[in-house]
């Protein structure tokens, strides 16, 4: 069957090629070989999130690559939420995700699937991607599909058990502009269906705290637009990026996103980063800090609240072995400073908006061979 | 609404024979001049977890999401 799908996939993907008169045969190219260790840091809020990530890639034949990831999560949180209305508590959440990418012509095939697994709260996933080279590879188009299935139980409360569904229909497209410069866009529209809040969390109404009651539907849409480019001389490669996401869906959330950064060779050993992000969202409808009038649904999670978050950051590469034609090893470290100011969600300890300073940290080596 | 089921045909027909009469779009970058390109500086994403990692998060604390262009997708974040 999946085979039957993957050849109606390359024919769709062949004939696009030719109708754009680009039908030669000619090979797209497979992920390399890699491998990737991670120890992953967040520390913000009350919330510490550690853990280590490993990723293996590897090609199989000439057409085929694997892949296998495996993310834990080690969180501990004592987040205001948390700490104002309920106990710190710690977990630990498994992810393992596992894909295999076909290449044949100018078109990649990438199956995959992932399961995420924490004491309350188990996902499933699998997705289907397909990429296509166009116009001499000057152009790639892409299409992309994920279904998820959620089981979300509670700590304390094993009667508690409800399901969640999402559907992530995505397209994308990336164009060489110039021997310097490349630009993509991409659209997702999601949708999902199920228990779409937390059990654990309270919204306030007439000052007294009750479990808050989010919508069981939503649907959203993204579009994000990137543009890179080379702008360094002989003797000093750099570049710079930026990138735009505009945000919607219908709980009326609106979000803006803006990143750029610049990226400069030191010497053939060394790789430097810095990147800056700016993000501004408007609340949900049924989002507030105190309700003053009772609603169907209603929350204050402040994800869904109006607030603005900034971050500055810095990424150092090392290339410490490198035997040309065989192997290469990095090592990398990045530190990214977070802020988010909440404009409609009060710290009920001071009585003031909350904001709060985070840092994402990740120590990591990757190799290819 | 039948007569446009009935127009669709030759419609698509049209579009197929305009686009076959249009001139193949000659390749503005040629492969020589794509040096530069392939450089890892210059890939919208370079490492796989790091991205993973960034990209979940934002996406557990904000309420936009989507259209990052990582493929697959679907976490268990509440």
């Amino acid at each position: 069957m999946l085979r039957r799908i993957g050849a109606a996939l390359g024919s769709l993907g062949a004939g696009l090629a030719a109708l754009l008169g680009h039908g030669a045969a000619r090979a797209v190219d497979l992920p390399a070989d890699t491998a990737e260790a991670m120890v992953h840091i967040y520390d913000g809020g009350g919330v510490k999130a550690v853990g280590p990530a490993l990723l293996i890639r590897k090609n199989i034949a000439d057409t085929v690559s694997l892949s296998g990831t495996y993310y834990v999560d080690l969180v501990s949180n004592a987040s205001i939420d948390v700490v104002t209305t309920a106990s710190a508590y710690h977990e630990m959440r498994n992810e393992l995700s596992l894909s295999l990418a076909y290449a044949t012509r100018d078109s990649l095939i990438t199956l995959g699937g992932s399961h995420s697994q924490e004491p309350d709260y188990v996902a499933n996933s699998f997705s289907v991607d397909v990429s296509q080279e166009i116009l001499s590879g000057l152009s790639t188009i892409s299409l992309g599909f994920t279904r998820g299935q959620d089981q979300v139980g509670m700590h304390d409360n094993p009667s508690f058990s409800d399901s969640a569904s999402h559907w992530q229909y995505r397209v994308g497209g990336s164009l060489i502009l110039s021997p310097r410069w490349v630009a993509s866009a991409n659209l997702e529209a999601i949708a999902d269906d199920g228990y779409l809040g937390s059990p654990y969390r309270l919204a306030r109404v007439f000052g007294s705290f009750i479990h808050e009651n989010n919508p069981r539907t939503r649907s959203s849409r993204a579009v994000k637009f990137r543009v890179i480019g080379d702008v360094g001389e002989a003797g000093a490669r750099s570049a710079v990026h930026a990138e735009y996401r505009y945000f919607w869906d219908n709980w009326a959330i609106r979000a803006n996103t803006l990143e750029a950064g610049y990226t400069r060779y030191l010497g053939d050993a060394f790789l430097v980063d810095g990147f800056g992000r700016y993000n501004h969202q408007t609340k949900a409808l049924f989002y507030s800090d105190n309700a003053p009038t009772e609603t169907t649904y209603f929350s204050r999670n402040r994800q869904l609240g109006t607030f603005n978050s900034m971050s500055l950051g810095a990424h150092l590469s090392w290339n410490a072995a490198n035997v040309p034609g065989k192997y290469d090893v990095k090592l990398h470290g990045s530190w990214e400073i977070v802020r988010f100011d909440y404009q409609d969600f009060t710290d009920i300890r001071t009585g003031k908006p909350y904001a709060f300073t985070g840092h994402v940290v990740q120590l990591y080596m990757t190799a290819s061979f | 609404m039948t007569n446009l089921l009935r127009t669709l045909p030759a419609l698509a027909l049209l579009a197929a024979t305009l686009l076959a009469g249009c001139s193949t779009p000659q390749p503005w970058v040629q492969p020589y001049e794509r040096e530069r390109l392939a450089d890892p500086i210059m890939q919208f994403s370079r490492d796989s977890l790091a991205e993973k990692h960034r990209d979940h998060v934002y996406t557990v604390r904000e309420g936009g999401r989507g259209a990052t262009g990582v493929q697959g997708g679907g976490c268990g974040c509440n």
